[in-house]
C-alpha cells in the first residue's frame, strides 16, 4: 500500500511535526472550527475559542494518535483499534468530519513545512489519513 | 445572492494582491495531478504528465494552471456575479471538457494547501475561511450549467 518512498516521507515528515503536537494539533482544530464551523457541535463542552488550552491540548492528542499510527504503517488497525472502537461507539462523530480535519492538518502542514511538503509528500500524507479515517469510521456499521 | 462580509472581501482581495498568479496555479494544478493521477486522464493532450517530476517541469501544466488562476482572478472582481461571470466556463467544462465537478472540489482544496505554503503565518484560519468559501462559489458556479 505504500511504497518505501511513502513511507520515509511520512517519516521525515512527522520527525519535523513531532516538537508541535500541541501547536500545531490546536492550529488544525482552530481551522477547522473557522472553516467548517458545523464541527464545533462537537465540542459543546469544550472552549472553542481561538487558541484556548482545551483545543490546544486536545490538538495534541489527535496528533499524538496519529503520530503512532505514523510510527507504524504495517499496523495500523492495531494501533487505532481503541481509538476505531470510542469514535463508533461512544462519540459517534459523523465520518464526513474526519476528511475536514484531515483537509486542515494537510493546511498545517504545508503552513509550516513549505520546502518539505511537496506533491509527493502530500501525496503520501492525503493517503495516510484517508487510512486513518476509514480505521476510525471502520466499526460504525 | 452570496453574502459576503468586509472581513471577507478584504481577506480575498489582500491574498490576491499578494499571490504569484503562475506559481501558485502551477503548484495547485501540479498536487491535483499527482495527488489524485486519475485526474491526469483529463490532460492526455499535455504530453507526460504522468509522475511528479514530469508534472513539475511539464509547460502545458504551468500554463493551464496560470489560465485556471487567472480564471479566478474574474471571479474575485465579480464576487457579487461569479455564477453568472461563469456561465460560458461552466458550460465549456460540462459540455465539451467532461470535468466531473467533483474535480472542482479537489483543485479546490490543493490551492487551498498551495496558499498556505506561499503565505505561512499570513494565511490565518479566518483568511482560509475566505478563501474556502470563494472556492465553494466558484465551485458551485462553475458546477452550475451541468444540468
Amino acid at each position: 500500500m505504500y511504497s518505501a518512498t511513502e513511507k520515509a516521507l511520512i517519516a521525515s515528515i512527522w520527525e519535523k511535526v513531532t516538537p508541535h503536537t500541541e501547536q500545531w494539533g490546536g492550529e488544525a482544530l482552530e481551522r477547522l472550527f473557522a472553516v467548517f464551523p458545523q464541527t464545533k457541535i462537537y465540542f459543546k463542552h469544550v472552549d472553542t475559542s481561538p487558541g484556548s488550552a482545551a483545543i490546544r491540548s486536545h490538538g495534541d492528542k489527535v496528533m499524538k494518535a496519529i503520530g503512532s499510527a505514523a510510527g507504524d504503517l504495517d499496523n495500523m488497525l492495531t494501533t487505532l483499534s481503541s481509538l476505531s472502537n470510542l469514535h463508533a461507539y461512544n462519540l459517534m462523530v459523523d465520518p464526513v468530519n474526519f476528511k475536514l480535519l484531515s483537509h486542515c492538518i494537510l493546511v498545517v502542514l504545508a503552513n509550516h513545512l513549505p520546502s518539505e511538503f511537496t506533491p509527493e509528500a502530500h501525496l503520501a500524507f492525503d493517503k495516510f489519513l484517508a487510512s486513518v479515517a476509514a480505521i476510525l469510521s471502520q466499526k460504525y456499521r | 445572492m452570496v453574502h459576503w462580509t468586509d472581513e471577507e472581501r478584504q481577506a480575498i482581495s489582500s491574498t490576491w494582491a499578494e499571490i504569484n498568479v503562475e506559481e501558485v496555479g502551477h503548484q495547485a494544478l501540479a498536487r491535483v495531478l499527482v495527488v489524485y493521477p486519475w485526474t491526469q486522464r483529463y490532460f492526455s493532450t499535455f504530453g507526460n504528465v504522468s509522475n511528479a517530476t514530469a508534472i513539475a517541469g511539464n509547460p502545458k501544466v504551468r500554463a493551464h494552471g496560470k489560465r485556471v488562476l487567472d480564471a479566478l482572478g474574474d471571479a474575485i472582481t465579480h464576487l457579487d456575479n461569479v455564477k453568472a461571470t461563469y456561465a460560458k466556463l461552466s458550460q465549456l467544462h460540462s459540455e465539451k471538457l467532461h470535468v466531473d465537478p467533483e474535480n472542482f472540489r479537489l483543485l479546490g482544496e490543493t490551492l487551498i494547501i498551495s496558499l498556505a505554503a506561499q503565505f505561512g503565518a499570513v494565511f490565518t484560519p479566518d483568511i482560509q475561511a475566505a478563501w474556502q468559501k470563494l472556492l465553494a462559489v466558484v465551485t458551485a458556479a462553475l458546477s452550475k450549467q451541468y444540468y
